[in-house]
């Protein structure tokens, strides 16, 4: 059975938002800069999402630049915030379990000569906010967290990392591509400066993201052109990717989708610690994105793991140092105090709305006999099973 | 990402599992870098009658332990340790640029366990 468990890396794209996006590309073509009519038929497509959007986030329409994805928006946040006010200070602050899209743009920027302070977390993956009061200086201009973690799922409570920052008149941006439309994302409530989301982890297309900038922050473009999105990013509007965009959201923002995954996240994890020697990494309960799993195999490497789940057409995905681009087990898992070895033995299980509990059972009754089968040719599981009679 | 020949090694390794009577046991690997293999060795007249592999590793490096055991089986000891990483990348095909450490890991794996045999058999004469 064709079951997909990767919803933290991609989701597939509603049916639905598919056939609102489908006149955009061969009727709907107009350029949104344009004054004709196929001109503002796409710009008044274009507004409506966006509407959708700011009112998804309590924003103002006008707050919401429409961008890439992610990946450009957290750039565009970290970068841009950074050159706009180093006349104010050049130190920012971040977390040990950022995206590498923000991670690696702080390290180009400590090139640039920025100081970059990348904050602990503890073993659940929540900041330590007394190391967040002592990291500020009076040169701290930014600091940037994620909200929903992309590994573990852990929830920042965003409220109180925005009254510390605010409290020392330092900007707050969230990277909240896996947790919106999926906890809360209120920028009045939670009094968030910038906040990145994207439309492909919500069923909706890749490709197209925004950045939240509250009104009277000081960030210029980062991106320069026809000064497209009231100049603070230009490029032709990506049309069909923003209607797709709306309407995911739109769709997502229903509340029965979260109660939902969470009820299939915890018969998920449930029934995977029923397995010998397995933990879970990161929190339980509502501080868990609720379609975010990860557990750690002992004596497994993940990337096997997941390749005998791959035969039984079954999608995960893992932090071990053998994944595809780098050689490093996952930053996230190793900062939230596990091992190297613990890291490598890791793998995320998610979920999306169009997730089935006949899904969940079908992974539970293949898992059991991989697990068996990979620690039988692994030389490592007896250690383990040493090591954990040893400390019980 | 990975040949034929590697995922059927990988999905159904035909020399995984524990050697209770090995001659001599090799570990080459850290956990901490994510591969550790572990190969077992029965000789008799100086000839590798069976060979077996536990491997804690990515697809790869279970592909190469499996493709590792089949070489070196029925070889002599002064056969076996001329099998080199790429006779193990020739038998798999191809492996990704990325994983062509762990037939390196394999060969070294191969070379310790022989190391180890020699240094009993000294030791016994």
């Amino acid at each position: 059975m064709k079951t997909y468990l990767d919803s933290g890396a991609s989701t597939k794209v509603d049916p639905k938002i598919l056939e609102k996006m489908k006149p955009y590309f061969t009727q709907k073509y107009g350029n949104a800069s344009s004054g004709h009519s196929w001109g503002q038929e796409a710009k008044h497509a274009m507004e409506d999402a966006r509407e959708t959007i700011a009112k998804s986030i309590r924003a103002k329409p006008e707050e919401i630049i429409f961008t890439s994805g992610g990946t450009e928006s957290n750039n565009f946040a970290l970068k841009s915030t950074a050159f706009t006010n180093r006349e104010k200070g050049n130190h920012i602050i971040t977390t040990k379990i950022d995206h590498d899209c923000v991670l690696h743009s702080c390290k180009w920027l400590e090139k640039q000569g920025f100081k970059i302070t990348y904050l602990n977390v503890d073993e659940n993956g929540f900041v330590k906010t007394d190391e967040l009061q002592n990291a500020i200086t009076k040169k701290t201009i930014l600091f940037s967290a994620i909200h929903g973690n992309n590994e573990i799922g852990t929830i920042q409570n965003l409220k109180e990392l925005t009254k510390i920052s605010h409290e020392h008149d330092v900007y707050f941006h969230t990277d909240a591509c896996q947790s919106y439309t999926k906890t809360k994302l209120d920028v009045k409530e939670q009094d968030l400066d910038m906040a990145t989301i994207n439309a492909h982890k919500l069923n909706g297309p890749k490709g197209v993201g925004a950045l939240y900038i509250k009104t009277g922050t000081e960030i210029d473009a980062w991106q320069h052109g026809g000064g497209h999105e009231r100049g603070m990013r230009s490029s032709t509007e990506n049309i069909h990717g923003i209607v797709g965009f709306g309407e995911a959201v739109r769709i997502a923002m229903k509340p029965e989708h979260v109660e939902r995954m969470t009820k299939l996240r915890d018969n998920l994890i449930k029934g995977v610690l029923e397995i010998p020697n397995v933990e879970l990494n990161g929190p339980t309960g509502n501080k868990r994105l609720c379609n975010n799993t990860n557990f750690c195999f002992q004596g497994i490497e993940g990337e096997a793991l997941g390749g005998y789940l791959d035969l039984k057409e079954i999608a995960s995905s893992t932090g071990s140092a053998c994944s595809s681009h780098t050689l490093e087990p996952s930053h996230v898992i190793t900062a939230i105090g596990r091992t190297p070895e613990q890291a490598n033995s890791s793998v995320r299980i998610t979920l999306s709305r169009f997730t089935t509990q006949e899904e969940i059972n079908y992974l539970l009754q293949e898992l059991p006999g991989i697990v068996t089968k990979l620690r039988r040719i692994s030389p490592l599981s007896k250690v383990v099973d040493y090591v954990l009679k040893k400390s019980s | 990402m990975y040949s034929k020949k590697v995922v059927d090694r990988f999905s159904n390794p035909k020399n995984s599992g524990e050697m209770k009577d090995a001659d001599a046991i090799g570990e080459e690997g850290n956990p901490r870098c994510g591969d550790v293999m572990k190969i077992y060795l029965k000789v008799e007249n100086e000839k590798i009658i069976d060979v077996k592999f536990q491997t804690y590793g990515c697809i790869a490096a279970i592909a190469c332990s499996d493709a590792l055991c089949e070489l070196a089986k029925g070889k002599t000891i002064t056969e076996a340790k001329k099998i080199k990483s790429q006779d193990i990348l020739n038998e798999l095909g191809k492996l990704p640029p990325i994983k062509i450490h762990c037939s390196i890991l394999g060969m070294e794996a191969l070379q310790n366990v022989i190391k180890n045999y020699e240094t009993k058999k000294a030791k016994n004469n």
